[in-house]
């Protein structure tokens, strides 16, 4: 009984590839050229890269909606109540204390937060952009909680809580401003160059402090005392 | 057959994978993988069928690179439920995994 339900799996799972295959095959090249209609607007977006550009400019709500998708699992993540059975799932509270683990923590992570800031800053122009930043900061965070320099997140306080939600307010204070003009996200072709800027450093600074937070408010701490 | 034509078959094949695995796998982590490989393959489909007209297409890059970053975030609150469900069952499976075995074995 267990090998047929095996075997219907896989041929249902045969049968759909070789449909999403077909259909892939079929399908006809695309109405709209959509690289041809970003290369023509790049000028006015404020940035000079493409990718950028899409992200922050011809499509920011998607941008505004995924640091809210963020920010709302990470709180998810925090209502679920506390961890309250005795299964030992924490290993690696050997490692903590560990002065080698400490040292090399203690010499990469202001390298990340320089690598953080040009990353930022380098997609204007070249791939980069807030994701990339907040997530090299993201990691500095994980790395400084491996070796034992910072405590997990069971309650953020107030400062962590306004961090987290920074970049998704800095969004959408930019995107009811320019709406005073009419649609929501327009910026004017004049500004929309500081405008993305600004965002996409409020974007880092709550990206890389819910990215952090999924790994320190999910660390079990009734291992570590 | 083109690049583009294999990057997206190859997302193909990953997406069949994961929805296989997703179905067959009781363990609720090997689940949240399958799901993350359905995801890479959808990935794959769209940037690699972004450029099947010679050029890259920065919007299907950069809603991949959304994509990324929500389904993080939909695997880290999957995390957080599974070891939920751990602390109140002991076990990473699904409550229904275990009547579906039990029927399988009659």
């Amino acid at each position: 009984m267990k090998t047929l339900l095996v075997a219907s799996v896989f041929v249902l799972a045969g049968v759909l590839g070789l449909a999403l295959g077909w259909s892939m095959l079929d399908l006809p090249a695309t109405a709209v050229k959509l690289p041809v209609e970003v290369k023509a607007q790049l000028a006015v977006s404020g940035v000079a890269h493409p990718v950028t550009a899409v992200l922050l400019n011809f499509r920011g709500y998607d941008t505004l909606l995924e640091i809210a998708v963020l920010l709302l699992a990470l709180l998810a993540i925090l209502a679920l109540p506390q961890a309250t059975s005795s299964v030992e799932r924490c290993p690696a509270s050997a490692n903590r204390m560990n002065p080698m683990l400490q040292t090399v923590a203690r010499l990469l992570v202001p390298l990340m937060v320089l690598v953080a800031g040009y990353v930022l800053w380098a997609g204007a122009y070249r791939p980069g952009g807030a994701f990339q930043a907040g997530a090299v900061l993201a990691g500095a965070g994980v790395l400084l909680h491996l070796a034992g320099l910072l405590p997990p997140w069971t309650s953020p306080g107030r400062a962590l809580r306004v961090g987290l939600a920074f970049g998704l307010l800095v969004f959408i204070a930019v995107a009811a401003a320019v709406m005073l003009q009419g649609t929501l996200l327009q910026y004017p072709p004049a500004w929309a160059g500081a405008l993305i800027l600004l965002i996409e450093a409020g974007l880092t600074v709550s990206l890389a402090l819910v990215l952090a937070g999924l790994y320190l408010a999910l660390t079990d701490t009734s291992v570590q005392q | 057959m083109s690049a583009a034509l294999l990057y997206a078959l190859a997302g193909v094949a990953l997406f069949v994978i994961g929805v296989a695995a997703l179905i067959l796998q009781a363990h609720l982590l090997r689940k949240i993988l399958a799901f993350n490989v359905m995801g890479s393959g959808v990935f794959l489909v769209l940037v690699g069928f972004g450029q099947r007209s010679g050029v890259p297409d920065p919007v299907p890059q950069a809603m991949v690179l959304t994509g990324i970053v929500v389904a993080l975030a939909a695997t880290a609150l999957a995390l957080a439920l599974a070891r939920r469900l751990l602390d109140l069952n002991g076990e990473m499976r699904l409550p229904e995994e275990e009547i579906v075995r039990d029927r399988l074995d009659v």
